[in-house]
This record gives structure tokens, sequence and C-alpha cells, in this order.
């Protein structure tokens, strides 16, 4: 679990290195996923130790969103101002977006069926 | 005397990181138990309770957020490694992913520039300022990339960050309702349009779910991630919204 969890810094440090070096506008993490993929497509799967601890990680994904989420209180007078266009456009944007996003995949893959 | 006691703990605990972490991980376990008891009710949502949790006792205590936080970084921090960590679940997926490459790399973009412009839109029709708009059009990818984004547009990275979390919630508790109104039964499709939308929380529920949901929700949120990044700065250069 140590040499897992060091693997996976070990990329987030790599990614946050080369996002500063090139000047990238993509934050460290998400270019050490991509190579971490990218790793383990040239080396054929990950090793157990390494499956189970991003299993153990992402099974508690939620709870890593907690301290983020309490800052709520810190931004309470805006949001009490505009509580109503913030509410608005939070709920009506998450199901716009979540229906234009299934069904435009929806119709492609119907159509590449029919093709 | 007791009194004084009892302060004289507080104090001691109140300015060290240990009681802002060990709260985290109480607040999330109990809601996580109360998830459990409901059976798994996507409205009792355990982000949700956790948060709510968390800020009553914080009001009550009259805690800063500033003092949870010197405590409640620790697990903010391990954003990090789950994020690179979302590598595994989508190379399981390898091969559904081939398949698929055209439906998502066109469903994706789609589903971004939809979600970000119409919360923009609606938030702007409403009447609300500058700086809560352009904290608003990055909400609906993983925190720390939205809020990097709203740090380069004028937005304000923190009230980003609650925006985020406000819309992983709301995702994760409407979506699966939604996708069997609009009859999309397709576990891939579901999974997609979940981490579009409404990034890790929602990836976070769609686990829940199934397993195939969750590679695709984390493929998806990953992607957007990546493509939010690189085209919504100047895409909100060019609406005028941002510099």
């Amino acid at each position: 679990m140590l040499a897992a969890l060091t693997l996976l810094l070990a990329y987030q440090l790599a990614g946050e290195v080369t996002t500063l070096v090139l000047g990238l506008p993509v934050p460290g993490p998400v270019i050490g996923m991509l190579c971490l993929f990218v790793g383990l497509a040239l080396r054929g799967g990950p090793s157990e130790t390494l499956e189970s601890t991003a299993t153990g990680l992402l099974g508690h994904l939620s709870l890593l969103f907690v301290p983020a989420g309490v800052g709520v209180m810190a931004h309470a007078h805006r949001i009490a101002d505009e509580w109503i266009p913030i509410g608005v456009a939070l709920v009506g944007s998450t199901l716009i977006g979540l229906a234009a996003t299934a069904l435009t995949m929806q119709l492609i893959v119907r159509l590449m069926r029919r093709g | 005397m007791e009194h004084e006691h009892v302060f004289r703990i507080w104090v001691y605990l109140s300015t060290s990181p240990l009681l802002g972490l060990t709260l985290t991980l109480v607040a999330y376990l109990g809601a996580y138990r109360i998830y459990e008891r409901g059976g798994g009710n996507p409205l009792l949502n355990p982000v949700a309770l956790a948060i709510a949790l968390l800020i009553g006792f914080l009001s009550l205590t009259a805690t800063p957020y500033e003092t949870y936080f010197e405590g409640a970084k620790f697990v903010h921090f391990l954003l990090g490694p789950a994020t690179v960590a979302l590598a595994i679940p989508l190379y399981r997926q390898l091969g559904k992913l081939r398949s698929l490459l055209l439906p998502i790399g066109v469903a994706l973009p789609v589903g971004l520039v939809v979600a970000s412009f119409s919360a923009v839109a609606i938030a702007r029709a409403l009447g609300a300022s500058r700086e809560t708009l352009l904290s608003l059009a990055p909400k609906s990818v993983t925190a720390p990339v939205a809020m990097g984004i709203a740090e380069k547009v004028g937005g304000l990275p923190s009230l980003t960050a609650v925006l985020v979390v406000s819309t992983g919630i709301l995702g994760a508790v409407l979506g699966t309702g939604l996708f069997g109104l609009l009859r999309v039964t397709d576990e891939s499709i579901r999974g997609v349009s979940m981490g579009v939308n409404a990034h890790g929380i929602g990836t976070a529920r769609a686990f829940q779910v199934s397993p195939q949901m969750g590679a695709f929700s984390g493929l998806a949120m990953a992607l957007s991630a990546l493509v939010t990044a690189l085209f919504l700065p100047p895409l909100l250069g060019l609406s005028g919204l941002a510099p």
C-alpha cells in the first residue's frame, strides 16, 4: 500500500512539475493521471497493490470534497445576497447539462448502430 | 474551576489540526451511516449531510472556517492522488472506451459547453454579479481544476469550490432520476453524463450504482477536466465575460 501511495504521489508530482515547466493551463493531478494511464497501457495493467490502493482511495472519493464544501461558510454573505440566481443557475444548468450530454451520446450511439 | 478546565481543553483542541481532521471523518462516517440506513437514497447524499453537520458544529462553537481547514486540509490534499488513481478504473474500461470514442468525443464537449454557458446565462438573467458569473463558469469540473480556472479568469476560487461541490451533489441527487425520465438506460452513457456534469461527487455516486457507470463517470470527469482547462478560459474571453 505504501509503495502504491508513493507511486500515485510521484505521478502527481511529475504532473505538477510538467504543468509548471511547460506553463500548461491544466492542473498537475490531471496530467499525472494521463501519464499513469499511458504507463498502465504500456505495462499491461496495474499491480495488485496499486489496484487495491486505488480502489480504497476512490471508494471514499466523496469524503475528499467535504472540506471544500464546508467553505460555503466563508461565502455566507455573497450566497445570502445572490441565492436566487446561484440556486436557479446550479439546478437548471445541472439538469440541462446532464440531459444534453446523455441525449447527445445516446443519439450518436444509435446512429452508429444503424450505420 | 471545572469550567476553566474544559475551556483550556477547548483552547488546545481548537488550535490543533487534530480537531478539524477528526471532525471531518466523524461527520462523514455519521452521514454515510444515515445514507446506508436510508437504503442508499440519493436524497440523503453523504457529502451534503456531512457538510451540514460540520457547519452546524462550527457555527455552534463559533469556530472560523480557516481554523477548521487547518485540520481538514489533510483530507482535501488527497484529492490530488485520488485524481491520479482514476487512471486505474479508466484503464479497466479501455476496450469499451475504444468502441465509444466517437460518441464520447461529441457528447463530452457538447455537455460541457451547455452546462457552463446555461449556468452563466441563467445567473446573468437573474442579476448575479460578474464575479459570481465567472466563479460559476467552471462549476462542472473537479474542484482543483475549477479553482485554477476561476483564478485565471477573475472569479473567486473559494466560491468556485463551493459551487463545484453543490453542483456535484445536485448531479448525484438528480442524475439517476433524470436518466430514468429520459429513458437513458445504458450504464456507459449514464456514467459519461454524470462525470461531465457532476465530476467526483457524481462519480462517487456512479460507483455506488455499478462499477461500469463509475468507470465511465471517472473517465468523463478526467477528460472534462482536461478539455475545460484548455478551452474554457479562451471561450469566456471570446464571450466577453473574462479578460
